[in-house]
This record gives structure tokens, sequence and C-alpha cells, in this order.
């Protein structure tokens, strides 16, 4: 097992400088680049071959991206290329940007359990029931409706019929261990809204993952021996039921790390997801290459730690 | 005689010989009347893309001075916007951008996804690796994320890709089929397309795999038939199916693609119809000062578009399980498949 994790880790190391390269090829190939667009229409083409040696953008390739890497290495993502040339660690972690997309992907996985798991059981221990079937249509609805147009609607018809807004990040970023209160109330509705899709997926999943359990013979047994419903279903066939949901939270990172660029932008979270849109659409590539490195982290070891969760909760899987 | 050898599919194994089709479609319907609600919805969408400028009751660009930000009313049944532009004009043509998108992306992506997933699991060894850790890396992207890369970069007004498809091409510049900007269109579409083919190569791989190891393909090779042949004539014809499937269900992920990148400000520009644009800027803020309706309503037509998928999806998969068949309402089951449903994004 221990080899088995050493060896997937490895591996991470090349799909990292494969994401971060490419990203760079690909900003380096578009011809608008930012030193032209921070200029605007009205600059010479003086000003901007100097604007362009002192973002160092003149220099070869190699040169460029050689010093990026070796920033990452010891943990410097160099600094941003637009306006105050920010550094990109000083805008993720003194800017609180991490925190918030962290808070933000934490919270949405939690509340994405908490609607997904108990529908999905009680859907499926009453399979064919008209509770089933509307358990079963609230999800399919749930799953179809983007992320965008339900925060949208809540904010819009918040305000219209209640004259309620969400509350949003007027007053800044306010962390969960200066004032738990006003911090939930920040992330509550943004996590919520982003869950809704993934709570509608893991429902199904566990519906049907723990209908083929149900009818397992040790499941008979367990009915045999006299116990009760609640034990025979929480205690012997949820545990078993929720393997193949741990692999489909695991895939929905990378579909939630996208949610929070969009989530982010509606509730004007101050996260790495809008940071990483500005970036793209101002052709930051310093920053978007950053990003992307630090979600394709993200990514991948998600994924390890799921394949790593199913030898943990399937004695019968082995890594060799 | 390797043809003879291909699976033959699922759909034909479970029908019963002697009932006539009308009465085993009717059956069906009854069966599952989500599923139909689903074909209607989607019929609808096609109905609406293809035959646009016949029902939409205004041109959905039409400024009208007099008709700013009215509530729906019989004579524009879903309210005007800022401009006193007709919602429901926009929102009927929205559906032909979004169709065109989703088609354009879907058909792009797909048969290069086919292609790299065919090549790649019948070569294997090294070119099998190069694809596959392509693969991995691309997917290793958020997709959202990925797209707006991709199209920030090919859809740049300098780019060499659209500089060579307005000078090699035979693509319109301006507005086609009463869509403007069809460029850019196109462009969105082979970014979500990119995407696309990245994640069905890797599903393609895995059938192709499976399907190599017939003893057919040995025949094949036995007899002297080149790799690519035995790829076009041999795999390809095995794997059309999942092909076809793979299409289905992206489409409604590449429709949902396109509204999320346009809501974001990296889509199709403004002035032209988008279901994802038109929840955005002007119309979200009109909403919030009470005007609704031109928000709402794109926003709505987007979701139930999505939702007559996944429901057509949900009954073909459980009219397709035999061991689901006649089950009652969305049948049985909704299997593993449906919890990804139609939500990359």
């Amino acid at each position: 097992m221990r080899t088995y994790i050493l060896r997937r880790v490895l591996l991470v190391v090349p799909i990292m400088l494969g994401v971060s390269f490419f990203t760079f090829l690909t900003f380096r190939i578009v011809p608008g680049d930012i030193a032209q667009l921070r200029c605007g229409i009205a600059c010479t083409p003086e000003t901007v071959t100097a604007l362009r040696h002192d973002m160092g953008l003149d220099r070869p390739w190699y040169e460029q991206y050689g010093d990026w890497l070796g920033g990452v290495v010891r943990g410097d993502f160099g600094r941003s290329l637009g306006e105050g040339r920010l550094p990109v660690t000083a805008e993720l972690i003194d800017h609180n940007r991490l925190a918030v997309t962290g808070q933000l992907l934490v919270m949405t996985i939690l509340f994405a359990l908490l609607l997904g798991i108990p529908p999905g059981v009680i859907s499926a221990i009453r399979p064919g029931t008209a509770l089933d079937f509307s358990l079963r249509l609230v999800s399919v609805v749930w799953l179809s409706v983007p992320s965008f147009y339900l925060g949208i609607l809540l904010i819009v018809f918040g305000v219209a019929w209640f004259g309620w807004a969400p509350p949003q990040f007027g007053t800044g970023y306010v962390s969960f261990f200066d004032d738990p209160w006003v911090n939930l109330q920040q992330f509550t509705f943004p996590s919520l809204i982003l869950a809704v899709g993934s709570s509608a997926g893991i429902m199904r999943l566990v519906r049907s993952s723990l209908l083929e359990v149900m009818r397992d013979d040790y499941i008979r047994t367990a009915w045999a021996k006299g116990l009760r419903e609640r034990t025979v279903v929480w205690r012997h066939a949820l545990k078993n039921a929720l393997i193949p949901a741990t692999t489909v939270i695991g895939l929905q990172v990378g579909a939630l790390l996208s949610g929070t660029v969009v989530v982010e932008s509606i509730f004007a979270l101050n996260g790495v997801g809008v940071y990483i849109l500005v970036a793209i659409v101002s052709r930051d590539f310093l920053v978007v290459q950053s990003l992307t490195l630090l979600f394709a982290a993200v990514y991948v070891f998600s994924n390890l730690a799921v394949d790593v969760a199913y030898a943990w909760l399937d004695p019968r899987i082995r890594y060799a | 005689m390797a043809r003879e050898a291909a699976v033959p599919l699922e759909l034909e194994e479970i029908r019963p010989p002697s009932m006539p089709v009308l009465r085993r479609v009717l059956l069906l319907s009854r069966q599952h009347p989500l599923g139909v609600f689903g074909l209607v919805v989607v019929l609808g969408l096609f109905f609406c893309g293809i035959f646009a400028d016949v029902v939409a009751p205004y041109d959905p660009q039409a400024i009208d001075q007099d008709a700013i930000l009215e509530a729906p009313s019989p004579s524009h049944p879903f309210g005007t916007d800022r401009l006193g532009r007709d919602v429901l004009s926009r929102t009927i043509f929205g559906a032909r951008i979004s169709l065109m998108i989703g088609v354009v992306s879907v058909g792009f992506g797909i048969v290069i996804g086919t292609f790299l997933g065919v090549v790649s699991g019948y070569s294997g060894k090294l070119v099998d690796t190069i694809i596959q850790r392509f693969v991995d890396m691309i997917l290793a992207f958020p997709p959202v994320v990925l797209l707006l890369a991709i199209i920030t970069v090919i859809g740049d007004d300098d780019s060499a890709f659209r500089k060579f498809l307005s000078n090699n091409t035979p693509l319109p510049e301006g507005s086609f089929l009463g869509v403007p900007v069809f460029l850019d269109i196109f462009v969105i579409s082979v970014g979500i397309g990119i995407a696309i083919a990245v994640g069905s190569a890797r599903i393609i791989r895995g059938a192709v795999l499976s399907i190599k190891e017939n003893v057919y393909i040995d025949a094949a090779r036995t007899l002297g038939a080149s790799d690519a042949r035995i790829m076009a004539h041999h795999i390809f014809p095995n794997v059309a199916a999942l092909v076809v499937i793979l299409a289905s269900i992206t489409l409604p992920i590449a429709i949902l693609a396109e509204a999320a990148i346009s809501f974001l400000g990296v889509g199709v520009p403004a002035p032209t119809p988008s279901w994802g644009g038109d929840l955005t800027g002007r119309n979200y803020q009109a909403a919030l000062e009470g005007h609704w309706w031109p928000a709402f309503f794109p926003g709505a037509a987007l979701s139930l578009v999505v939702l007559g998928f996944n429901m057509l999806g949900d009954a073909f998969r459980d009219i397709s399980d035999p061991r689901l068949r006649g089950g009652p309402g969305l049948g049985p089951s909704s299997g593993p498949g449906g919890s990804r449903g139609s939500r990359g994004l």
C-alpha cells in the first residue's frame, strides 16, 4: 500500500509539469498579450515594448518558464502581470482567497452529503412508493438546474419577494474563528447552491447502490436474525452502499472547482475562482499558470485520496 | 466474417418478436411518462432551434423604444428587456444558438475523441501512453477553467486559429442562418469540442481495449488486414453504439457549457441572444430592480432543456436495462450512470 501511494504521488509530478507547461504554452501563443491589453489603444509600439521588457516578456520562453518553476519549487508563485504586479502567493494567502474557496468547497461537500444521503436511503428502502417517486423527481430537477441560474433566482426573488438578499461580501471576508455567525451567513447560500447538483447526483447513486446491496444474502441474514430495519439499513447495508459514493465525490471535485468560478462570481466572493477568471480574461498567464497548477494538484490528490479510501473501506481491494 | 461476429445492440435483443411497433411505443410511453416529457422537450428544442425565424414573433435584436421592460402580456408573452427587445423571441433564438453550439461541438468533439480513443486503445504501447498522459493532463483542469482558457486563446481577435478560419474557410464573418457573429460561435464550439474529445477519448479507449481481445481481430490480422483497416472496419463498428450514446449524453453538457461561459462573459458576444449571456449584465440588473422576466425565461429554458435530456436519458437507460423492465414510473432504478448527470459544469 505504501509503495502504491508513493508511486502515485511520484506520478503526480509529470502531470503537474505538463499542466503548467501546457498553460504556459497556450497563453504564449496568444498574440494579444497582457502588455498590449494593459496599454490600451492609445499606446505606441515603443511603450508596449518597454512594458514587455518590464514584465520580462521579451526573454526567451525557457528562461521565463524556468524562473517561474524554480519559484514554485520554493513556494513562490511569482508576481501577477496585472496592475500593481501583486505576488500570487500574497493574493492567495494574505487576501484570504485560498481560505474563501477552501471553505466554500468543504461546506459544499458537507451539504452535498447531508442533502444527498438521507433522501437516497429513504428512496431505496421504499422503492416504488409515491415518496420514492417524488424524491427522484426532485433529484432530476436539482440535477438539471445550473447553479448560476439557481443563484440568480435566489438573489433576485429573495430581493423581490422578501426584501432579503443573501449576505454578500460587501464587508469582506470574515474568518470562521473570528466570528462564526457572520462567516456562516456569508458561506451558507453559495455552498448550498453549489451543493444542490452534487447532492442530487449522490442521492441517485446511493439509491441505486443501496437497492442492489439490499438484495444481498447477508442482508437477508440480518433480517432473519430479527434485526430492526434501522439497524439493517444504516449499519449493515449503507456501509457497503456508500463505497461507490466516495468515488463520485472524488470525481466531483473537478466539477466543484468549476462551480466555484461560477458561484464566486455570482455571490461576489473573492476566492480563487474569480481570481482565475479575471486572470484568464486579462491574459495574466503567470497567475493562470500558477492557479491551474493549484487546481490540478487539488484534483489529482483528491483522486488519490479516493483510491486510498476505497482500499480502506473495502478490504478486498488491494493495490500492488 | 468478422462483421457477423459483431455484438448486436442490446435494444434489438429485448424486442419481443410479435408486438406491433405502435403498441410497443404506446406501452413504453405509458410506463415512462417522464421519458415522454423529456422527449417532447428535446424535440421542442430542435423545433425551436431549426424554425426559430418562423416561430419567434419578433426579431430578437429589434430595439423598441416604446416597449422598454414591459411585463409579460399577450403581445409580449415573456415581456421585453431593457432595450425593448422581445424576451420570447430572444429565448427562441437562444435555442438556435444553443443547438448550433451543441451540435457542432459534439460533432467535432466526438469525431476527434473517437479517433483518439480507437487509435490509443488499439495501438497500445507508446502511442497509448502519450495520448493517455495528454488526456490525464487535460482532465486535471477544472472543465470551466479549461474552456475559458481555450476560448480566450483561440477566440482572440488576432489568434492564428481565428485568422486561419476567416481566411481559409467559407465560414461567413457576419451572420449565418440569422445568427450574427457566426465565427465566434464556431470558435466556442471548437473549444467545447476539445473538452468533449478528451473525455470521450478515455471512455472509447476503455471499450476498444476489450474489443481488441476478440478472436475476430486476430483472424483479421492473420488474413493480412492492415492496422488502419482493422481499426476502421472491425473496431469502430463495435464502438459505434457507444459513440452514439456519448454524443447524446454530451449534447446537454455542451449546451450547459456554452451557457456557463456566456454567463461568465467569455462566450457568445452581447447582442446575440444566448441563454447564459442573457442571465447577466443588464438583465440581471433589471431583475434586481424587480423586472425579473428578461433573465428568468432564458434560464428557465436552459434548465428545462437539460431536464428534458436527463429524463429522456433515464427512461432510455431503464428501457435498455432488461433487469428493470416493467417497473413503474421512472423505472425502479436510476443507475449509477445517472449520478454524473448532465452536470459536468
